[in-house]
């Protein structure tokens, strides 16, 4: 059922695009009007959730460790999954972010007869997860050809390589099908397996679909019904230079490829793909664990109601007298 | 272990896949054995806390106060505002599913709100409901749901079933962290009057008499006196222990059931006879008679308010630097929480061994040490003599307790002088130990008699992985640097993997220690013969 929504969802925003281009010719809308104010909710709605989150402090420093601390000087500590300066946190964070470190740890339990629970190693939320944010920043890069001119030599220098395999004509970038294959992945995963299906929300669902509408008008785009490419690229060219002109004939297919990319940049920042922003800023990760040779301060440390030694010596006096045991008062 | 409570081969017949139904629809039976009594009225108002009342999880009207929506929601809020973590972790969770089945009560329940993704979801979905613009408009189809009664049941019965671990955050990509989900809900439940007398109880002893036991100073006394009776017995070594006494060089902090629970006690001996035999200058001390806290497992503000004790009792004392215990939790707020809520204590020196002269710079501002820590420098400096042989009636292997293997990273500390005090220790597998260690199941103030189901459920993780060892390497101690652990994990062995002891590392310390005129050993600390090796097998 979540999923039908999901999908319904995305196929409704394919349908309004395709009306307000195809039957309304709104071609301003879609291609300039949306688009801009799209970026802009994105834009604004990620900085004010950055800001929303950097106002509530961090009260504690709780990072969570993995493998040994810096104590002894003989004893070798791990640099970098217990950080114990800046450096280390960075070298950590830089990890965490590129590599998916914590992902790669990922392991699956196994009930056996015995009871005899075994826990195997399984990397391919890991595989799927990397490939896919790792290609759809290369294809975001690779985008850049489009919203400037001339086209910039890092550019150029990620599309030969992506497309280093020269097959076909126009040449396939290998991102195209990773892309493509870690969506699917990710896709049904949330619908084969049981435990994952039962956490899954229509949001996820929702992400997944949106996204891989995105990639599939694009590809139809490039490989199949192509579009007026000079067309499209005057069009963002003269949005960048604050003289919008809807060329002629670009084709619909860009026009719902622009709108789900608008979509997209509204939905992202009131969702869960803030993701992308909040890893760097939580607290388990990117402190670092020196907590007992750094003091860490609380802004808004409250005093509170303690039980003083005097109190205590008070209700117990006769005892500790009995005992023996030194008293403050006699 | 009462007769109710199904055997070990019915309890492992364990469901993973989750039900068809939708889990938003709120649903708990308070089954017996799988939760946690009701604070009683006397602790809470002792603490001045609010809602004090008569009632119990299996009531229908839990006789909430009439306004406790707002207040859970105000709660909420509140602390939205006060903890980055909360604010993150309740948004930036994409539901990958690496956490599912990391937690140990989902490993021994199949219960699928165990799964911490689903645990944080309880409180996610209030928080969508009322804090979120899509929340408020979508409801439902966003994910959201109302605050209801049944929520917070299911609140309650869910969050008095996290033992704070971490492991969960270990594997997720982001670090969401359920433990601070888990501390703030029960800080929330609290505000209602909805705790349970296993966390109210003792942090009203530990408040009113300095520890969780409730042990009065001549109590107190009376089991340092014990001690110091006991070692000569099994040593022939008359140790001298002070309290409360003023100008000792360090303050040595404890969990109270190291002096009065079995096993911690024989490790107790065993940091006696160490601190004896190098001549430390300390002295304990019977207002902060406790190193534990488990306000930790109530509330920030209760964590502080039992753990401002530890400074102001080293400050009154004069002491240099302070030494604490074999502990899990504790070592949580002494190490991420004590200096940032009670310090600084500037009114300490950084701490030094005046036996090595070792600087631990790791712990210059906080100026506490882990026992660990200090033991493992006498043993690399060569200023203890051991005879391992001594402890050859026991197979050992290590338990990495979760709070400072998570919150700390102290793992090689307890190993190095594990192989220095005895001579056959061996590794459970790797995802069991280190960062990845399992729970004992019963942490968090959740180690109850009337919650045992659920606490062997939760402990067959760790208790498995004993199982692997016991069998393949006839391992028959399970050591640990933890006060629940010792209190708890040998019912769960017994049920589990019969044959396997507990105990803690400065027993066995204690065991190899060889003391200026002692007489030949011929028991351990335990007072077992270390002789006749075959009577002692299998304890």
């Amino acid at each position: 059922m979540k999923i039908i929504y999901s999908l319904i969802g995305v196929l409704a925003l394919i349908l309004i695009v395709a009306l307000g281009v195809g039957t309304a010719d709104l071609q301003y809308l879609f291609g300039v009007i949306i688009p801009v104010l799209a970026a802009l909710v994105f834009g604004v709605g990620i900085i004010y959730r950055v800001i929303k989150w950097a106002r509530s402090p961090v009260p504690f420093h709780i990072p969570t460790t993995c493998g040994q601390q810096k104590s002894l000087p003989w004893i070798k500590s791990a640099t970098l999954e217990n950080p114990q300066g800046r450096w280390g946190v960075i070298a950590r964070m830089a990890l965490e972010i590129f590599l998916f470190r914590s992902l790669f740890r990922n392991t699956r339990v196994e009930l056996r007869d015995g009871p005899r629970l075994a826990y195997g190693t399984t990397k391919y939320l890991w595989l799927g997860g990397l490939l896919f944010h790792w290609s759809f920043l290369i294809i975001l890069l690779r985008h850049f050809r489009f919203f400037v001119e001339p086209v910039p030599f890092f550019v150029l220098f990620i599309q030969r390589i992506d497309g280093f395999f020269q097959v076909g004509v126009p040449i396939l970038y290998v991102t195209d099908i990773f892309i493509l294959l870690a969506l699917s992945y990710l896709f049904f995963r949330r619908i084969v397996s049981p435990k994952i299906r039962y956490i899954s929300l229509i949001a996820d669902y929702f992400a997944l679909l949106l996204i891989s509408a995105i990639v599939i008008s694009g590809i139809l785009m490039r490989y199949f019904w192509k579009v007026d490419l000079i067309a499209a690229k005057e069009l963002v060219l003269s949005i960048f230079s604050f003289h919008p002109v809807v060329p002629e004939g670009i084709g619909l297919l860009f026009y719902i490829h622009l709108f789900l990319v608008s979509c997209l940049l509204v939905y992202f920042p009131m969702s869960k793909l803030m993701h992308m922003g909040g890893v760097f800023l939580s607290p388990t990760r990117n402190l670092s664990n020196g907590s007992r040779a750094r003091r860490h301060v609380n802004p808004w440390n409250p005093p509170v109601k303690v039980h003083t030694y005097e109190e205590w010596e008070d209700e117990f006096h006769d005892l500790i007298k009995g005992a023996g045991l030194p008293l403050d008062k006699e | 272990m009462s007769e109710k409570t199904p055997g070990p081969n019915e309890l492992a017949k364990i469901e993973y896949n989750p039900p068809k139904k939708d889990w938003m629809n709120p649903e708990v039976s308070f089954r017996k054995g799988t939760f946690n009594y009701s604070a009683i009225p006397k602790s809470v108002e002792y603490l001045g806390l609010p809602y004090a009342r008569k009632w119990q999880p299996t009531d229908k009207d839990w006789n909430l106060p009439a306004n406790w929506k707002e207040i859970l929601l105000n709660g909420l809020k509140e602390r939205l505002d006060k903890f980055r973590s909360l604010r993150i972790f309740m948004d930036i969770c994409v539901r990958c599913g690496a956490c599912a089945d990391k937690c140990h009560f989902f490993i021994g329940s199949g219960d699928p709100k165990n799964m911490p993704i689903l645990r944080a979801e309880l409180l996610r979905s209030v928080y969508r409901n009322d804090f979120t613009r899509a929340g408020k408009i979508l409801g439902r189809l966003a994910g959201a749901r109302e605050l209801t009664v049944d929520v917070v049941k299911e609140w309650f019965f869910y969050f008095y079933q996290c033992t704070e671990c971490r492991r969960c955050s270990v594997f997720c990509p982001y670090g969401i962290d359920t433990a601070e989900i888990t501390i703030i809900v029960r800080e929330l439940l609290n505000l209602i009057g909805c705790g349970i007398d296993w966390i109210t109880t003792p942090a009203a002893n530990c408040f009113r008499t300095g520890n969780h036991l409730g042990i009065q100073p001549h109590g107190f006394k009376d089991s340092v006196d014990f001690a110091v009776d006991d070692l000569e017995e099994n040593t022939g070594v008359r140790v001298e222990a002070s309290i409360n006494r003023k100008g000792a060089e360090i303050l040595f902090v404890v969990p109270s059931a190291d002096y009065f629970g079995d096993p911690h006690y024989f490790g107790f001996l065993g940091y006696m006879a160490l601190f004896h035999e190098i001549g430390l200058d300390y002295t304990f001390s019977a207002f902060a008679s406790e190193g534990g806290n488990f306000g930790l497992f109530h509330s920030h503000e209760m964590m502080k308010r039992l753990n401002a004790k530890i400074y102001a009792e080293a400050k009154r004392l004069g002491v240099k630097w302070i030494i604490g215990g074999e502990c899990g939790h504790m070592w949580r707020v002494l190490h991420q929480y004590m200096d940032t809520m009670n310090g600084p204590a500037d009114f300490l020196e950084a701490p030094v061994s005046p036996i090595t002269g070792t600087k631990f710079e790791n712990a210059s501002s906080t100026k506490m040490v882990h026992i660990a820590e200090f033991t493992a420098d006498l043993i690399k400096n060569g200023k203890l003599k051991l005879d391992p042989k001594r402890n050859d009636h026991w197979k050992v292997t290590f338990h990495d307790s979760c709070n400072p293997a998570r919150a700390m990273g102290l793992i090689e500390e307890p190993r190095y002088i594990l192989r220095n005090v005895c001579n056959h220790f061996y590794e459970m597998p790797e995802n069991t130990i280190k960062e990845q260690t399992f729970c004992c199941g019963s942490g968090s103030g959740l180690g109850t008699d009337e919650n045992l189901e659920m606490r062997l459920r939760g402990g067959l993780p760790r208790a498995n992985a004993v199982k692997y060892v016991h069998e393949k390497h006839d391992v028959n101690l399970l050591t640990c640097i933890c006060a629940i652990d010792k209190a708890t994990l040998p019912p769960l062995l017994e049920y589990w993997v019969p044959g396997v002891a507990v105990a803690g590392v400065h027993e066995l310390v204690g065991n190899a220690l060889v003391m200026k005129g002692e007489n030949e050993r011929v028991v351990d600390l335990r007072g077992q013969s270390i002789v006749k090796k075959e009577a002692i097998d299998h304890v």
